[in-house]
C-alpha cells in the first residue's frame, strides 16, 4: 500500500468526524493565509497534511480552497505573498480573485503568480476528502457518486463511519454502495464473508478486490474468490456482447450520417460529389463558430447549430451546384474531377482562413458521460444522441423524400428526367434543391461528428471514403440501403475489432466489402426499374 | 489574419534585404525551411515553419551572424514523403542552401536523409523521434527514447506505483520502437508478461469505443493501471473524449503520451482531461524568465494572444542558436567546419538550463512529466534532477545494444559497434 | 515478321504515334546531352536534380497512360491503378533493399534495418528471391498483373460495372495501404522502405545512374505508349472501345466481354507496375501513402486534365499536373492547393476534352480517336 493512500485514510477519517462543523465555523484569516501559504512551498507528503489542516478548520470557505487547489488554481503572488484564487488562466493575463476576501483583484501577468503545485495523488485525497462531505448531501444520486469514490478507499476507521452511515441511509442503492465499499475492505481484511456481498456486484474496483484476494495466500479465501469471480466473469460476458453491439450500433449511425448526404447528391443526383467531406467539414466548424459566438453557452450553441450547420452547408453546396455541377450535366465522371478541386480548395481555404491546427468543440454537460446501465454496462452519452440524431436524420429524408411535393419531383426527375421536365416539372429547381438538401444532410453530419471526433481541415478526408462504400454497399439511389448498410459494416467492424485488431478489422471490412459487391454488383437493395439501366 | 501577416513578413523582408543588400558584402546565408504547409501534416509543421520565420528575423535584427543576413527559404514538401525528398534536393542544389530545418514525421526524414548525406547538407530535426539513427549531417534536436519514454515510465513506476501497463500507439516506427523499448524495459524491471497490454491502431483513427473499454476491463485487476500512449496526432482527440466519456479519469487509470502537447491540446476540450500526464522536455507553463520572453516574442509574431508554444518549436529555438554559434565558432558557413565546431556548443534552452551538442548529434535535455490542465496547459509535476543526454541507439534493444555513434576526430562513425570494434555498415 | 508482331507495328505507322515518339525521343536526347556536355553553373545546364525531376514526370506519365487505357478504351474508371503502381514500386524496393546488403547501419548482411530493429529473426518467405535481380524484375510485372487478374476475373465475370467498380477498386487501394502500414507486413510499416545504394551495380547516388534511370524510363513510356496504341488499334481494342460505349451490346454481338476487359486490364495493371518500379530508384522512398486513394484520384485527374481517350493527353496532363506541383509548392507554398484544385475545377467546366481536345480543336486534326474522344459517354 503506497504512503499516500494510508496519508488519505487518516485525512478521510478526519474529515467524517468533523464534516458536521464544516458549514458552520470561520477561522481566522492570519491562520489560513498561513496555511494557504505554506501549501505552495510543502513537498508532496506535507501538502497532504495540510490540506488535512485546512480541511480541519471547518471553514467555510475550506470547500472553495480545496477545489481551486484540486483544479490548480491556487497561486500566490509572487512580490506580495498574497494567496489568490485564478479566475481565468488563459493567455498571459490571469484574472484573480483574493482567496480569502473572494473579491476580484483584476488581472495580473502569469509572471509574477506561483501556482500550488497539484498532481493525481494529491487530486484523489481532494476527491476523497470531498466524497465524504457528499456522503450526507440530500440527492441520492450525489451521496451515490460519494460513496462509489469511496470504494477501495477505505479504513477501519472511515468503515466504522461507513456503518454508522449506512444505518442512516434509506436508499436502497447507496446502501447496497456502503455496504461494497465496507465489504472490500473487510475483504482486505480477510473477511471471507465480505465475498458474498461481493459476489453479485459488476464493480470494477470490487473486482479488482476479489482478484486480489484469489490471488492471495489464504487459499480458502482464494478458493472462495474465484468461485464469485467466476459468476461474476458470466454475467460481464452478456454485458460485453451488448457493449459491442452498441459500439456497433454507434460506429454505423457515424457512417450513415456521413453517408445519407451523399445518398442523395450521389444516389439520387449521379453527382460524385468528392467535395462531400469537406461539406461535412464546414458542418462541423459551424458548429466551432456557434460556440466561439455564445461563449459559456456550449449546449445552446449545439442546438442552435443543427439549423445553422444544416443552412451553411446546403448553401455551399447550392453555391457549388449553380457554379460548376450544372455544367456537367450527364457528365458524372467528371464531377468526380471538378469536386475533387473544390475539395482541395476548401480545405486549404479553411487552413488559411481559420488556422491549420484543430479547433476545440466543447460537448455540453448533457452530452458528456454515459448512462449507467449496470455497474459494467454504461452506454456513452455522445454516441446515445448521435445514433438518436442519425435516426431522426434517416426519418427526416424518408418524409421528405416520401411525403413532400419535392420529394415526389425528386424523385420523378431522377427516374426519367425528360418525362418529368414535360410533366411540367423544373428540373434545374430540383436539382439546385437536392443538391442543397443533401448538403445540408452533410452539414449535419459535421455538427455530430464534431462531438465525436477532430474538427479541423482533414475531417473530411477521413470520412469521404466511407462514405462511399456504404453508398455502394447499400445500393445507389436507395436510403434503407444506406441506412442498412452503415449499421452493419459498423456492428461488423466492432464485432471483428475485438479479436483482429482495428486495422485488420477495417481491412476484412474491405474485403467484405469487395466480395459482396462481386455477389450483388448492385449493392444491398438494388435500384429497380429505368433508372437502374443507366 | 494569417495571408496578411504573411504579405507583412513578406514585405518587410523584401525591403530589409534591399536595403541591407547595399550594406552586406557578402552574401545572405540562406536558410532552408522544410515543413509540410498542406497536407495531413501542415497541423503540426505550420507552426515550426513560422518559429524559424521568427528567428530569423530576430537574427537578423541583431545584425545576422558573420556580417550576414539570413534569408529562409520556404518550400512546401505537402505532407508528401517522396516530395519531401525531391524539395531537399531543391534547397540543396538549387537554392544552395547552407543549412536545412525541418521534417516531422519518421518516414520523412528517412526519405530526405540520402540526399542531406549524398549532398552534404546539414539538417537540424526537431522532434521526439525512436532514435536507431546517426547521420553525420543531421542534428537531432528532439528526443531520442532515453530522453522521454524511459524517464516518464520510471516515473510512473516509482511515483505513482503503476504495475500494469498499456502500450497504446499508432502503427508505425515510432511507437513500434518505443514500445519495444518500453517491453525489454519493464521486463528488465520485474514485470510479467501479462501485465503488459500492447496495442496498435491506424493513423487517425477514430472509432475507441472498443479499446478503452477493453483498457477499463484491463485496468480492473486490482493492480494500478496506466496507459503509456505513443497514439498520433488526430486519433488524440477521439481517444480522450472516448476515455472521458467511459468514465475513466487520470486518478484511474491515467494516461501518459509522448505526443500530445499544447498544441494538441488547443483543439481538445480539456475539461475532462484534467490530470493525465505527457512526457517532454519542454512545457509552455514552464516557468521561466527566457520562456516567458519566447512565448511574447511569438504572441507577436503571430499577432494572436491564443497561440501556443511546444516541445518541437523549442527544439529548433535551440536548434538554430546552436547552428549560429556554431557559424560564429566555424567563422564561416561551410557544412564540414560547421559540423565540427557545434559538437559541445552549448546554447539556454527554454527551461532554465543549457543544451548541449554531444558527439552523436542528440543534445542535452531536461525531461519533465506534465499533468495537463483545464486552460490546455501543462503542470510539471515531475523532472530529471539533470539534464539527458541523447542515446542514438537504445541499450534496450538486441540490435542495438553495442552501438555508439561518435561524429568526432579520429572515430567519425555513426554505428561504431563496441563488441567488434568495427564501423559497422557505414554510410560511405 | 509473324502476325502477332503486327499489332505492335501497327501504330508506329500512324503520325500521332510518329509525332509522340519524336518529340519523347527529343527531349530525352536534348536533357542527356545538356546534361553531359554544358558545364555546371551554365544557363543551359540541366542539373542532376532536374533530371531526377523529369524522370519521376516519365513515371508519371506512363502511369497516366496505363490509366488512360482502361478508362479511355475500356470505360473502367479505375480509382484504385495507384495500388499497381505501388505494388510494383515495392518489388523494386524491395531488389534494392536486398542489393544494401550489410551497409545497413547495424550491418546485418541479410535483414534489412527495420527488421532489425524491430528484432525480426529471419527474412520473411516473400522476401526469398528478391535478391537477384531477374526474379524482382518479373515481379514488377507479375505481382501487380496477378492482382489485377483475380480482381479483374471477379469484378468482370460477376458484370460489376460503372460506379460500383470504382468503388471497389478504391475499397482495394484502401486495404492494401492499411495492409502495407501495419509492421507486421514485413514492408517497413509507415517508413517503407529507403536508404537505397546501388542498382544493378551501379551507385544510386551518382549523376550517371540518374541519367540512365531517366533515360530508361523514357524508353519505358515509349515502349509502353506503342503497346497501348498497339491495342487499341487492334481488333481488340476496336471490341474493348465498343464494349466501352455499349457492354450489353457488344456481349449480345456474341464477344467475350469479360475477356476483353480482363485482358486490357491486366496489361494496364502491369504498366503501372513498371512505372512504380522505375519510380522508386528515383524519388528514393517508397511508402504505403502510394496506396492512398486521393493519389489515385489524381492520377485520373491527370489524364482527365490531359485528355481521355487519347494516351497523348494522358502523358501531357501527368507532365503539366506534376510541373505545376514542383512549381507551385516553391513559389507559392501557402496557396499552391488553391492554384491546383481551380485548375481542376476550371478545365473540367471549360476543357471536356481536356488540352488534348484543345489542341485537337487548334489543328484540326483528322485521327479518328479524335472523334472516339468527343463520342465518350461516361
Amino acid at each position: 500500500m503506497s504512503i499516500y493512500r494510508l496519508l488519505a485514510r487518516i485525512v478521510l477519517a478526519a474529515c467524517l468526524a468533523l464534516g458536521p462543523m464544516l458549514a458552520t465555523a470561520q477561522v481566522q484569516d492570519d491562520t489560513a493565509r498561513d496555511l494557504l501559504k505554506q501549501l505552495v512551498e510543502a513537498n508532496q507528503a506535507e501538502k497532504l497534511g495540510l490540506l488535512k489542516e485546512i480541511s480541519e478548520t471547518g471553514d467555510e470557505r475550506a470547500r472553495g480552497w480545496l477545489e481551486a487547489f484540486r483544479g490548480g488554481k491556487l497561486a500566490v503572488v509572487e512580490d506580495t505573498g498574497n494567496v489568490v484564487i485564478v479566475l481565468n488562466n488563459r493567455g498571459r493575463d490571469w484574472e484573480i480573485a483574493d482567496a480569502l476576501s473572494g473579491d476580484n483583484l483584476g488581472e495580473m501577468s502569469r509572471r509574477d503568480l506561483e501556482t500550488v503545485r497539484v498532481n493525481n495523488a494529491m487530486r484523489a485525497q481532494v476527491d476523497g476528502i470531498l466524497s465524504v462531505i457528499d456522503l450526507t448531501v440530500t440527492d441520492p444520486q450525489g451521496r451515490l457518486d460519494a460513496a462509489r469514490n469511496l470504494l477501495g478507499d477505505v479504513d477501519a476507521t472511515l468503515a466504522e463511519q461507513l456503518e454508522a452511515r449506512l444505518a442512516e441511509e434509506e436508499n436502497a442503492d447507496v446502501r447496497a454502495m456502503l455496504a461494497n465499499a465496507i465489504a472490500i475492505h473487510r475483504l482486505e481484511q480477510g473477511d471471507a464473508e465480505a465475498i458474498d456481498v461481493l459476489s453479485g456486484s459488476l464493480n470494477p474496483t470490487a473486482r479488482a478486490a476479489l482478484n486480489t484476494a484469489a490471488n492471495g495466500d489464504d487459499p480458502a479465501l482464494a478458493a472462495a474468490a474465484s468461485k464469485a469471480l467466476a459468476s461474476i466473469e458470466q454475467k460481464l460476458k452478456i454485458n460485453h456482447a451488448a457493449e459491442t453491439l452498441y459500439f456497433g450500433l454507434s460506429l454505423g449511425s457515424v457512417l450513415v450520417l456521413a453517408a445519407i448526404g451523399l445518398a442523395i447528391t450521389f444516389g439520387v443526383m449521379g453527382v460524385i460529389n468528392m467535395a462531400h467531406g469537406e461539406l461535412i467539414m464546414l458542418g462541423a466548424y459551424t458548429t466551432w463558430g456557434m460556440q466561439q459566438m455564445l461563449p459559456g453557452q456550449p449546449g445552446l450553441a449545439l442546438v442552435l447549430s443543427i439549423p445553422a450547420g444544416f443552412l451553411v452547408a446546403a448553401l455551399a453546396g447550392i453555391a457549388i451546384e449553380r457554379s460548376v455541377i450544372q455544367f456537367l450535366k450527364g457528365r458524372p465522371l467528371e464531377t468526380l474531377l471538378a469536386t475533387f478541386g473544390i475539395s482541395l480548395i476548401l480545405q486549404q481555404l479553411v487552413r488559411t482562413v481559420i488556422s491549420p491546427l484543430n479547433r476545440t468543440v466543447v460537448t455540453p454537460e448533457w452530452m458528456s458521460g454515459s448512462i449507467m446501465i449496470n455497474e459494467a454496462l454504461s452506454l456513452t452519452l455522445n454516441r446515445l444522441y448521435v445514433i438518436g440524431f442519425a435516426l431522426v436524420v434517416f426519418a427526416g429524408l424518408m418524409l421528405i423524400m416520401r411525403r413532400t411535393r419535392l420529394g415526389l419531383e425528386v424523385r420523378a426527375v431522377t427516374q426519367n428526367r425528360a418525362m418529368a421536365r414535360s410533366m411540367g416539372i423544373k428540373a434545374t429547381r430540383v436539382d439546385i434543391l437536392t443538391f442543397g438538401l443533401g448538403s445540408g444532410v452533410a452539414g449535419l453530419a459535421g455538427v455530430a461528428l464534431s462531438q465525436i471526433t477532430n474538427v479541423g481541415p482533414n475531417l473530411g478526408q477521413n470520412y469521404i471514403i466511407d462514405s462511399f462504400m456504404v453508398v455502394v454497399f447499400g445500393g445507389v439511389g436507395n436510403l434503407w440501403g444506406t441506412l442498412v448498410a452503415g449499421l452493419s459494416l459498423g456492428t461488423i467492424n466492432q464485432i471483428l475489432e475485438p479479436w483482429a485488431g482495428a486495422v485488420l478489422a477495417k481491412i476484412m471490412v474491405l474485403v467484405l466489402i469487395i466480395l459482396f459487391i462481386q455477389k450483388r454488383p448492385k449493392g444491398l437493395f438494388p435500384q429497380k426499374g429505368r433508372a437502374a439501366e443507366n | 489574419m494569417s495571408i496578411k501577416k504573411h504579405v507583412k513578413v513578406g514585405l518587410s523582408a523584401l525591403a530589409l534585404s534591399v536595403s541591407l543588400s547595399s550594406v552586406a558584402a557578402e552574401d545572405p546565408i540562406k536558410v532552408g525551411i522544410l515543413h509540410s504547409l498542406s497536407g495531413t501534416m501542415a497541423i503540426s509543421e505550420t507552426a515550426l515553419k513560422d518559429t524559424m520565420l521568427m528567428l530569423i528575423e530576430k537574427q537578423n535584427e541583431e545584425g545576422g551572424v558573420l556580417g550576414r543576413q539570413l534569408e529562409p527559404v520556404v518550400v512546401d514538401p505537402a505532407s508528401n514523403w517522396p516530395l519531401f525528398a525531391e524539395k531537399a534536393r531543391e534547397l540543396l542544389e538549387k537554392e544552395e542552401v547552407d543549412v536545412i530545418f525541418g521534417n516531422w514525421t519518421s518516414v520523412s526524414r528517412k526519405s530526405v536523409l540520402p540526399v542531406v548525406e549524398e549532398l552534404n547538407g546539414l539538417l537540424f530535426y526537431p522532434v521526439q523521434y525512436e532514435g536507431e539513427e546517426s547521420s553525420e549531417n543531421v542534428f537531432y534536436t528532439g528526443a531520442a527514447p532515453n530522453q522521454q519514454a524511459i524517464p516518464a515510465v520510471d516515473y510512473l513506476m516509482n511515483n505513482i506505483g503503476v504495475e500494469r501497463w498499456v502500450l497504446a500507439g499508432t502503427d508505425y516506427v515510432y511507437p513500434r520502437t518505443t514500445n519495444k523499448i518500453l517491453e525489454t524495459y519493464l521486463k528488465d524491471k520485474g514485470v510479467a508478461a501479462s501485465d503488459i497490454m500492447i496495442n496498435y491502431t491506424p493513423f487517425g483513427h477514430s472509432d475507441w469505443q472498443s479499446i478503452v473499454s477493453d483498457i477499463k476491463a484491463f485496468g480492473s485487476a486490482g493492480k494500478k493501471t496506466a496507459v503509456v500512449s505513443t497514439i498520433n496526432g488526430d486519433a488524440n482527440v477521439p481517444f480522450y473524449r472516448e476515455l472521458g466519456n467511459q468514465g475513466i479519469s487520470a486518478t484511474d487509470i491515467p494516461v501518459v503520451a509522448f505526443s500530445v502537447g499544447e498544441q494538441e491540446l488547443s483543439g481538445i476540450d480539456t475539461g475532462p482531461l484534467v490530470g493525465h500526464l505527457a512526457a517532454w522536455n519542454y512545457f509552455m507553463s514552464v516557468d521561466n524568465d527566457a520562456n516567458y520572453d519566447f512565448i511574447d516574442a511569438w504572441i507577436d509574431y503571430k499577432g494572436d494572444d491564443t497561440v501556443v508554444t511546444n516541445d518541437p518549436m523549442e527544439a529548433h529555438y535551440i536548434g538554430f542558436n546552436m547552428y549560429i554559434e556554431a557559424v560564429k565558432k566555424a567563422g564561416t558557413t561551410d557544412v564540414d567546419e560547421v559540423k565540427d565546431a557545434i559538437i559541445g556548443v552549448s546554447v539556454p534552452n527554454l527551461t532554465g538550463g543549457y543544451a548541449t551538442m554531444m558527439p552523436n548529434h542528440h543534445i542535452t535535455k531536461p525531461v519533465l512529466i506534465g499533468e495537463i490542465q483545464d486552460n490546455g496547459q501543462f503542470s510539471v509535476v515531475w523532472e530529471t534532477p539533470s539534464t539527458v543526454a541523447g542515446d542514438a541507439w537504445s541499450d534496450f534493444l538486441p540490435g542495438s545494444r553495442d552501438m555508439i555513434s561518435d561524429w568526432r576526430a579520429p572515430l567519425r562513425c555513426g554505428n561504431f559497434n563496441v563488441a567488434t570494434g568495427e564501423c559497422g555498415g557505414a554510410s560511405e | 515478321m509473324t502476325s502477332s508482331n503486327m499489332w505492335l507495328l501497327r501504330p508506329l505507322q500512324e503520325r500521332s504515334t510518329q509525332i509522340f515518339l519524336g518529340l519523347l525521343t527529343a527531349a530525352v536526347v536534348v536533357v542527356t546531352i545538356l546534361h553531359l556536355a554544358t558545364p555546371e553553373g551554365s544557363a543551359l545546364h540541366v542539373s542532376a536534380y532536374t533530371v531526377t525531376l523529369l524522370g519521376k514526370y516519365l513515371c508519371y506519365a506512363l502511369l497516366a497512360v496505363a490509366v488512360d487505357l482502361v478508362w479511355g478504351y475500356l470505360g473502367i474508371l479505375s480509382l484504385g491503378h495507384g495500388a499497381f503502381f505501388a505494388l510494383g514500386g515495392y518489388a523494386m524496393g524491395m531488389y534494392l533493399m536486398r542489393q544494401i546488403g550489410d551497409r545497413g547501419v547495424y550491418g546485418d548482411p541479410i535483414l534489412p534495418d527495420f527488421m532489425v530493429f524491430l528484432n525480426w529473426q529471419e527474412l520473411p518467405w516473400y522476401w526469398h528471391g528478391f535478391d537477384m535481380a531477374w526474379f524482382a524484375f518479373a515481379m514488377v510485372l507479375l505481382v501487380p498483373g496477378a492482382l489485377a487478374f483475380v480482381f479483374g476475373f471477379l469484378a468482370f465475370r460477376s458484370r460489376v460495372t460503372g460506379v460500383y467498380l470504382s468503388i471497389i477498386t478504391q475499397a482495394l487501394t484502401f486495404a492494401l495501404m492499411l495492409a502495407f502500414f501495419r509492421n507486421e507486413m514485413g514492408f517497413g510499416g509507415n517508413n517503407g522502405l529507403t536508404d537505397f545504394k546501388d542498382i544493378l551495380g551501379f551507385d544510386l547516388r551518382s549523376d550517371g545512374t540518374r541519367l540512365g534511370l531517366f533515360i530508361a524510363t523514357g524508353i519505358a513510356l515509349a515502349v509502353g505508349y506503342v503497346v497501348c496504341r498497339g491495342i487499341v488499334t487492334s481488333k481488340l481494342g476496336r471490341v474493348s472501345v465498343a464494349c466501352r460505349d455499349a457492354e450489353a451490346r457488344t456481349r449480345f454481338l456474341g464477344y467475350r466481354v469479360e475477356r476483353v476487359q480482363l485482358f486490357v486490364f491486366v496489361v494496364s495493371a502491369m504498366l503501372a507496375g513498371v512505372a512504380g518500379a522505375l519510380y522508386v530508384p528515383q524519388v528514393g522512398i517508397i511508402n504505403p501513402s502510394e496506396f492512398s486513394p486521393l493519389f489515385s484520384i489524381e492520377i485520373v485527374v491527370w489524364v482527365a486534365l490531359g485528355g481521355r481517350a487519347t494516351l497523348y493527353g494522358a502523358v501531357i496532363g501527368a507532365v503539366l499536373v506534376n510541373y505545376a506541383k514542383t512549381v507551385f509548392t516553391g513559389v507559392m507554398p501557402d496557396a499552391w492547393l488553391f492554384a491546383l484544385g481551380a485548375l481542376f475545377v476550371l478545365v473540367t467546366v471549360f476543357l471536356p476534352k481536356g488540352i488534348a481536345g484543345l489542341l485537337q480543336k487548334r489543328r484540326k486534326a483528322t485521327d479518328d480517336d479524335g472523334a472516339n474522344a468527343q463520342e465518350v459517354a461516361a
